[in-house]
Formats: structure tokens, C-alpha cells, sequence
């Protein structure tokens, strides 16, 4: 009895020893890289090329505070652990990446570590970022050293909650969670380069999955659910699922029409509002054809996993009482007739039908709310320079009134969504409302 | 063969003023849906104290608002929101057929403030304070108060609440422009009186009629204002 006690704690000890060795390793393990040690030569199609995968990658949509100085960092990445604030990328040598060599700038795209070997937050997408080549990190280094203009601005602290602010608890992240990619092993050349090169950008460089993979209780990506929706953290966006029929699958979109979705936020079947413009203004116009097809063949080859495509039903369902209907309806005349037709068909190049279309139906209705609340422009892009925009709502309709009509499109011309209540609305309008005193 | 030329020329030259001046969509109003469902039809706003009229204002003035507003130096989550994906040339389109508007103006509300305080707010507006090294409204704006083209914006037509908020935020910061800040480091010396009194005597003169931003400013700007061609 005493003999197998014993064993039992030996064992015990044994384990905590290893587990508390790996997280150790983890956090102080690893040196800091040294810039004089490497020298490094840019050539200017490097930095080109550099300039074109930084945009790619949107590396300012969170490195550049609105109207700042480009790169110099200190924009918030709110997150429910507490706040991020983007690094300085600058060339400047005291505050910014000046003294990194280009090993340690890789080194934090691929294994998430500052030049000193510090953890970095995963807030900096590197558990996508790790796919990207050596090759491709340089010639992004190599623009935003030889580019990009010096600003001098100390870097903001984070300020996370307990118990997220300790370099122990990202450590364990990391060990359950991150692992760098082996870039060799995914290397095999198959038929099919061109989703190859889409996965590529789809997975590591443009991080679709940061914000459409569904995330645990830890905001770690959940295992089986890539791509399959989540809500933005904090910000009352819905990034929908790119696997689901009824959401944003494009499995059945003709290939042309996805590159072309992705290149200009606009296309028949559907417009880029709220965050998504905002990537297709900053990023993904900015796509070659080449890559805008190669993404394009990724997402179409992505499997569906759930959700029906729309088919018009031919039954009509009850939006409510019959009073609450008729005002829906005569809303519907005054306000969205006019830009979105009589019977809600939309005019092509201008203004989306609303028969069929997933973001008026979807089980997620936040974006339908965003959108007639906040309105928005679909971004303004190189084809498409004067884009339309959908006024907000969110002042000249009440509450009754708000969903008498969406609940009047969602039953109309072969709709057929669930009614929506006042409930469903309150709390978008007091997040907008708490928005608007800030 | 030389009046043919002239003419081709006259055409071209048009063509390109046209080409300049509405952008390239001869839709651009229905593309600005957005805009005008709270600013009003074709962007005269009707009767709301915190949504400023923004039909007939200079270019330049609308096009740094909207740049403020896009690039965080002006806080309204409702603009910022809208404008975020838009490009600098877009809006710049966009001012431009704002300003382009010419509508009447309403007659001014009738005032709420007392003699005292519209004489105070007057003096301000037209003559400033020497003491207090204030110079007068009219010095930038123009001496009958309608702005000065490209980018100095007319301070009539306007309701004494939106006056007094917009010099309010100046004042704590809120509302700020290209720097040097002009308009921030003018409101910073005023007191909330002086805000009052100027909004209240502001809001209530009427129009001149036929009234356009001037061409040029009475004399040299006494501030250097980063939001404006000196």
C-alpha cells in the first residue's frame, strides 16, 4: 500500500517536473537575435513584392491607427481578454523594428516571439502567420525597413485581464494551442497549384480564419470548425460561416465571380459591409488576378458542412399580427422600394436584391441589423471608385417600426426567415448607443 | 478652321471642368442615399439641432470633415462608420457635389438669448477681443460671415446648438482638424459664455441672399491652420 503511494507521488513529481520544464522552455527558452549578425541585402523587387504582401496581409489594418503615421502601431485589438495594442513597425531603430534582422522578424511571424524571444499575443494572428514562407517574410521585412518611414512611438503596454497578462498562462496557450507549421512537409506540388497558392493566402497571409473560424471559451481556433463563423469579438459583426450554404459558402458561385467579390466587394450575389469593406478597401483589391483566382479556387473547394441554398418558397409565412405586417409593408414602400425594387430585386451594379439574400436571412441576424442601423458603403476600389451606400436607420426608425419592416422582407417574394422581435433588435441598438458616446 | 479649333478646345476645356467637378457617375446623387437620409434632401437638413446642413458649404471644408471624420480626428461613431472604406479621391467627389448645391436657406430661428448676450456674442463675431488677443470671426470667415472658398466654412444658416457643441468640442478636444489646429487653439480661449453668445447671435442672422463663400479672405488668416491653402 505504502510502496504504491510512493510510486503514485513519484510519478506526480515526475510530471509536474516535466510540464513546469516545457512551459519554462517556453517562456525564457529562447535567445534574443542579434541584427549585427546577420547582414541583409534588399533588392528593389523585393521590396515591391514586400509592399504587395504587407497589403495582402493587411498588416496595417492593424498596425496604422486611423489617419496616423503608417506602421508606427498603438491601434487596439479589443479582444475579451482585455486590450492588444499593435506593435511599432516602423524602421525606427529605438521603437520600432529597426534593430531586428531579418531571422527575428521571421521568427515572430513564425513561432509568434519577439526579437528577445519574448511570447507574443496570438492577437498577432502568427498561429496564421506561421505558414508564411522564409522567403515571402523577407521580402516583407525588406519593404518595411527600406520603405516604410521611420516614426518614433514607444510601444502602448497591453492591458489584459488576470489571469491572461501572465507570460505562465501564455505559455500554456501556446503549448495546447500553437504550433509553428512545417513548411516542408506541405510543400508537395499536387495538380492543382492554384489552390495550393489559395490556401496558402486563404490559411497564413490574408488570415481569413482569424476572424471566420469559430473559437473555443480561450480564443483558440476550435478543432473542426475552420471557417465555419463566429461573431467578432466586441464588435457586434458577424463574420459568417464560409462552409455554410445560407451563409457565405461560395461553393456554387461561378470561380470569376469570387475573384471578382474579393477584388471589389461587390458582385450579384452580394456586397462587402461593416468589417469585410473595410478588408476589401485596405487588402484584397489590391489582389493580382492570379491570387484573386487562387483564393477564389481555395473557398469554392472549401466542403460545406451545413445549410441549404435559397429556393423560393412558395408558401407565405406570418411576420407577425396582421396590423404589425401592414406596417412593415407600407415601411418598406417609403424607405427601400425606391434603391431595392418593389419586390425587393435589387438593381445589379447598385443595389443588392434582398430575395434570397443571405445576410437578410441568416440565422445570425447581427449583420442584418448592423446594416440597416449603421448602413455603409461597399469599399471604394480601383473598378468600382463611387460606391453606393445603404442610409442608417438607426435615427429615423423606432424600434416597433424597425422590425415590422425587416420582418416584412424576411416573409416577402419568397422569403421565408422566422419572425424577429424587439428583443432580437434591443441589443445592437445599445451597443450602437454606447458606440456614439465614446 | 481656326473657329473649329477654338470650339474643340472651349469643349475640351468644358470636359473637363465637367469631368472634375461631378465625378464620373451621372448617378452620384443615388449613390449618396447614405448621406442625405439624415443631412436631408440633397443635403439640407431639416430642423435637427446636431445635423448640420451641408448643401452650398466649400469643397475643401466638406472634404476635410470628411477626411476628420474617417480618420479619427472628428468622433461620431455614425461617420466614421460609413466613411471607412472610402477612398480620399471618392471623397473628395463627394464635397464637391455637396458645395455645388445652391438651395434657399430658411429664415433664422427667432432667439432665445437676451440683448446683453447677443451684443457680447456680436462684438466677438465682428470685432473680437483685443485685450484677450481674440480676433474676430469675420477675419477668417469672411466679413459677411459666409465662409471663404476653398476651405473656410460660412458660420450662418446654422441652429445656436450645433454652434455651441462644434465650439464646445474644439474647446475640450473632441472636434479636431489637420494640424496647426487653428480653430482648436482659437476655442480653447473662449470661455463657455463667449460660446454661448457667439452660437446665440450666429443663429440668428438671416442669410444674406444670393450670399456665396467669398473668393478670398479679407486679409492675411490671423493663425496658421493646417486644414487650409495660406
Amino acid at each position: 500500500m505504502k510502496r504504491w503511494l510512493a510510486v503514485l507521488l513519484g510519478l506526480a513529481v515526475f510530471a509536474i517536473a516535466g510540464v513546469s520544464f516545457t512551459l519554462m522552455r517556453e517562456m525564457y527558452g529562447h535567445a534574443l537575435i542579434d541584427r549585427k549578425s546577420a547582414p541583409f541585402e534588399a533588392t528593389s523587387a523585393q521590396i515591391d513584392r514586400g509592399e504587395y504582401l504587407a497589403r495582402i496581409g493587411n498588416c496595417a489594418g492593424c498596425h496604422t491607427v486611423r489617419g496616423g503615421d503608417a506602421f508606427a502601431g498603438g491601434r487596439v485589438v479589443d479582444t475579451p481578454f482585455g486590450a492588444v495594442y499593435a506593435g511599432n513597425l516602423t524602421p525606427d531603430r529605438a521603437t520600432g523594428i529597426g534593430d531586428w534582422s531579418a531571422g527575428a522578424f521571421y521568427r515572430a511571424l513564425h513561432d509568434g516571439r519577439s526579437r528577445d524571444g519574448r511570447m507574443l499575443y496570438p492577437a498577432f494572428p502568427y498561429p496564421n502567420f506561421t505558414q508564411i514562407t522564409r522567403e515571402d517574410s523577407d521580402a516583407i521585412y525588406a519593404y518595411l525597413i527600406h520603405r516604410v518611414k521611420p516614426v518614433h512611438r514607444i510601444n502602448t503596454a497591453h492591458t489584459l485581464k488576470f489571469p491572461y497578462d501572465s507570460s505562465l498562462a501564455l505559455a500554456t496557450w501556446r503549448l495546447l494551442y500553437f504550433k509553428p507549421a512545417d513548411q516542408k512537409s506541405d510543400d508537395k506540388q499536387s495538380a492543382d497549384t492554384a489552390w495550393h497558392r489559395g490556401a496558402y493566402l486563404v490559411q497564413g497571409l490574408a488570415h481569413c480564419g482569424a476572424c471566420h473560424s469559430t473559437r473555443n471559451a480561450l480564443g483558440a481556433p476550435l478543432a473542426g470548425h475552420a471557417y465555419d463563423g463566429a461573431m467578432m469579438p466586441l464588435n457586434d459583426w458577424y463574420a459568417p460561416s464560409l462552409t455554410a450554404r445560407d451563409e457565405a459558402s461560395v461553393a456554387d458561385w461561378p470561380l470569376e465571380d469570387i475573384a471578382r467579390w474579393l477584388q471589389t466587394g461587390t458582385s450579384l450575389r452580394g456586397t462587402a459591409f461593416g468589417p469585410m469593406a473595410e478588408i476589401v478597401f485596405q487588402s484584397t483589391q489590391y489582389l493580382s488576378d492570379d491570387d484573386a483566382r487562387a483564393m477564389a479556387t481555395y473557398l469554392k473547394a472549401l466542403p460545406v458542412t451545413r445549410g441549404v441554398a435559397f429556393k423560393p418558397s412558395p408558401k407565405t409565412v406570418s411576420s407577425g399580427r396582421a396590423a404589425a405586417a401592414d406596417r412593415g409593408s407600407e415601411l418598406y414602400k417609403e424607405h427601400c422600394a425606391s434603391c431595392h425594387g418593389d419586390a425587393g430585386e435589387g438593381k445589379a451594379g447598385a443595389w443588392p436584391a434582398l430575395v434570397g439574400n443571405r445576410t437578410v436571412l441568416m440565422g445570425n441576424t447581427a449583420n442584418l441589423f448592423r446594416v440597416v442601423l449603421s448602413g455603409g458603403f461597399a469599399p471604394a476600389t480601383a473598378s468600382n471608385p463611387q460606391p453606393y451606400g445603404m442610409p442608417p436607420f438607426y435615427h429615423l426608425l423606432k424600434d416597433d417600426d424597425l422590425v415590422a419592416l425587416l420582418n416584412h422582407v424576411r416573409s416577402s417574394w419568397g422569403n421565408a426567415a422566422p419572425a424577429l422581435t424587439t428583443l432580437d433588435l434591443l441589443h445592437y441598438r445599445d451597443g450602437l448607443r454606447t458606440a456614439a458616446t465614446h | 478652321m481656326m473657329r473649329y479649333s477654338r470650339f474643340l478646345t472651349a469643349a475640351a476645356a468644358t470636359l473637363s471642368l465637367l469631368s472634375l467637378s461631378s465625378g464620373k457617375a451621372a448617378d452620384l446623387p443615388d449613390r449618396l442615399a447614405a448621406c442625405t437620409a439624415c443631412h436631408g434632401k440633397e443635403g439640407r437638413t431639416i430642423n435637427a439641432e446636431y445635423l448640420p446642413r451641408i448643401a452650398g458649404k466649400p469643397a475643401g471644408y466638406l472634404y476635410n470633415q470628411l477626411l476628420n471624420f474617417r480618420d479619427g480626428r472628428r468622433t461620431n461613431a455614425a461617420m466614421s462608420h460609413l466613411l471607412q472604406p472610402l477612398s480620399d479621391a471618392y471623397l473628395r467627389d463627394i464635397a464637391a457635389y455637396f458645395s455645388t448645391l445652391d438651395l434657399p436657406y430658411p429664415p433664422p430661428a427667432a432667439p432665445k438669448a437676451g440683448a446683453d448676450e447677443l451684443r457680447h456674442g456680436e462684438t466677438l463675431v465682428l470685432r473680437g477681443d483685443a485685450a484677450r488677443k481674440l480676433p474676430a470671426c469675420a477675419q477668417c470667415h469672411g466679413t459677411p460671415l459666409t465662409g471663404v472658398a476653398p476651405a473656410i466654412p460660412g458660420l450662418l444658416g446654422l441652429p445656436a446648438a450645433y454652434m455651441s457643441a462644434q465650439l464646445g468640442a474644439w474647446r475640450a478636444g473632441q472636434r479636431r482638424a489637420q494640424a496647426p489646429d487653428c480653430m482648436g487653439e482659437m476655442a480653447k480661449s473662449l470661455t463657455q459664455t463667449d460660446i454661448n453668445a457667439v452660437a446665440a447671435w450666429l443663429a440668428a442672422q438671416p442669410m444674406p441672399p444670393g450670399s456665396k463663400p467669398m473668393a478670398a479672405a479679407p486679409g492675411p488668416l490671423p493663425l496658421k491652420c493646417g486644414g487650409v491653402p495660406q
